[in-house]
């Protein structure tokens, strides 16, 4: 193994070797790609978080909601150190801490376990609300959804709350695939922005766009960048 | 004399003074009872509006970041509407918490039964690791709510407004008490069941025993309540669904031939508006139905 030797750099080339090691899953494909380039951006230079900070009161969270083709996910988190990459082979298998869906408790780094659709985004207010009643207005807590997740009621209970409420600790970043059957009247920002959101709209697989939303300020409201990527086949 | 639920109010007001990692989450029921707290820790109360999914999930989000959340609203929309939520989002994510809710099995009968809500604790029953209190008084509920929030585990707290007329010493290690010692078996009295339970057994020769802390069950304390008996009568006397602590008592018992009798709230939907007391009648839950079944059980 060569990344033994040393420390290099995480490198997004990195990733699709890192997938192509996870196997048994292939159903989740397409939702597995589709996260990754979103997830590459907020790991590689947005999040305050390492595994030496992984358990820091003030560290920024990452809750991936939408659990489903965690594959990406696993990637980037064992690309950056969270998870050591001889587990990846092991995907799904009985004694392995990785499966299909993330499980918080096994898996280095991750700060939800999910794969029931709708968790993420409310247990993401809660942690803000939790942050916040404890004086931690730094850190920046993050949710990453997908478009047909967003029909599930319990993430319009949040989205409709958060807004008003001026969470802005809150970020959610959805990843649009064109999945949902009925989609949105109006589309998937329209519905964040009528609830006080500050809201944004990128193409998912362009870097530095993700980048730029991902950063924009949003003073007394919570961000939400809808990230459209290529519709599910 | 205050209600559970009143007791709840002032309790976690005083509480939320003196602890700084306690958190208040409301779903609009109750509020106006905790406007002075709501005030003076406007970070630690949090209402939500009338949204029970966010209700769980933002609770157990703040436990995720270390906080204690304590998560209140009708049995209704605490327990059975978010499900989900309450086994995932606090137990999958092995996140601790307090639940409190208010409205028991039958509270405000002249609601119907949308604010019933008898298959709570059955329902909790489903999932591992809750420890799951029914006070019988005001003072027990108050016990029982500050060592819910002082540790550290999932708790979930049934308050209602049936009440025994005096307090019992409850809390501690959550065991069975002996309030009547007989010899033809034993009856368990569970939380404001226990008045009509004694009345009901007056002049039987059965030991009551009485549980505020249902879940775990003391299986050790029922063995012994049996004694060194070759077989046992048992009967459970639930101020929710029947037979909700049956399969439990049977385990306990699994060494010895037993019979248990689960009495409580029927599954039948009743149908029936009116007042408490004609619920528990209906249920056969007031002293005379008790009474007229337990005698044929032991009887026979």
């Amino acid at each position: 193994m060569t990344n033994t030797t040393a420390e290099p750099a995480p490198a997004y080339g990195d990733l699709h070797r890192l997938m192509s090691l996870m196997t048994g899953d292939e159903k989740h494909g397409p939702a597995a790609t589709s996260t990754m380039d979103a997830l590459w951006v907020l790991y590689s230079r947005v999040l305050r978080v390492t595994p030496a900070t992984a358990d820091a009161p003030d560290r920024d969270r990452f809750l991936l909601s939408k659990g489903h083709g965690p594959m990406a996910y696993y990637a980037v988190l064992t690309a950056h150190g969270f998870i050591d990459e001889e587990l990846l082979p092991g995907f799904g298998a009985y004694d392995s801490p990785l499966g299909h869906h993330p499980d918080r408790l096994l898996v280095p780094g991750a700060e939800i376990g999910s794969g029931s659709l709708g968790h993420g985004l409310p247990l993401a207010v809660g942690s803000v609300l939790g942050l916040r009643a404890q004086g931690l207005t730094g850190p920046r807590v993050w949710v990453l959804t997908g478009d047909a997740e967003l029909d599930e009621g319990s993430n319009h209970e949040a989205i409709a709350y958060a807004g008003p409420a001026g969470l802005d600790q809150l970020h959610t970043v959805v990843i649009d695939n064109a999945s949902a059957t009925y989609g949105r009247p109006g589309g998937i920002a329209e519905r964040f922005a009528t609830a006080g959101w500050s809201v944004d709209s990128v193409d998912g697989r362009d870097h530095e766009a993700l980048y730029a939303a991902f950063t924009a300020p949003h003073p007394g409201r919570p961000r939400a960048v809808v990230a459209r990527v290529a519709p599910k086949s | 004399m205050d209600t559970m639920r009143d007791r709840f109010i002032a309790t976690t007001t005083r509480l939320l003074d003196e602890d700084p990692r306690l958190a208040l989450v409301l779903a609009e029921i109750s509020r106006d009872g905790f406007a002075r707290a709501e005030r003076d820790h406007p970070d630690r109360v949090i209402n939500v509006g009338i949204r029970e999914q966010l209700l769980i999930g933002a609770g157990a989000g703040m436990a995720l970041t270390g906080m204690r959340p304590v998560v209140h609203t009708f049995a209704s929309f605490l327990v059975e509407r978010p499900f989900e939520q309450v086994k995932l989002d606090f137990g999958h994510q092995g996140v601790g918490g307090v639940l409190v809710s208010a409205g028991g099995s039958y509270d405000w009968p002249a609601g119907g039964f949308t604010h019933m809500a008898p298959g709570d604790v059955a329902l909790m029953d489903t999932l591992d690791g809750w420890t799951v209190h029914v006070p019988g008084h005001p003072d027990e509920a108050e016990t029982l709510l500050r060592e819910a929030a002082a540790g550290e585990g999932r708790v979930y707290v049934r308050l209602s407004m049936q009440s025994n007329k005096r307090a019992a010493t409850v809390g501690g290690a959550g065991g069975f008490t002996t309030v009547r010692e007989g010899t033809r078996g034993a009856v368990v009295a569970v939380g404001p069941m226990l008045d009509n339970v004694l009345d009901a057994t007056a002049g039987l020769d059965v030991s009551v025993l009485y549980a505020t802390t249902v879940r775990p069950f003391d299986g050790a304390g029922l063995r012994r309540a049996v004694g060194g008996r070759t077989a046992a009568d048992v009967v459970v006397v639930e101020p929710y669904l029947a037979g909700t602590s049956t399969a439990a008592a049977n385990d306990a018992l699994a060494a010895l031939p037993h019979r248990v009798l689960g009495l409580g709230v029927g599954r039948e939907e009743l149908r029936r508006y009116g007042q408490l007391d004609e619920h528990l009648a209906a249920h056969g839950l007031d002293a005379h139905g008790l009474r007229e079944r337990i005698g044929q059980f032991l009887g026979g």
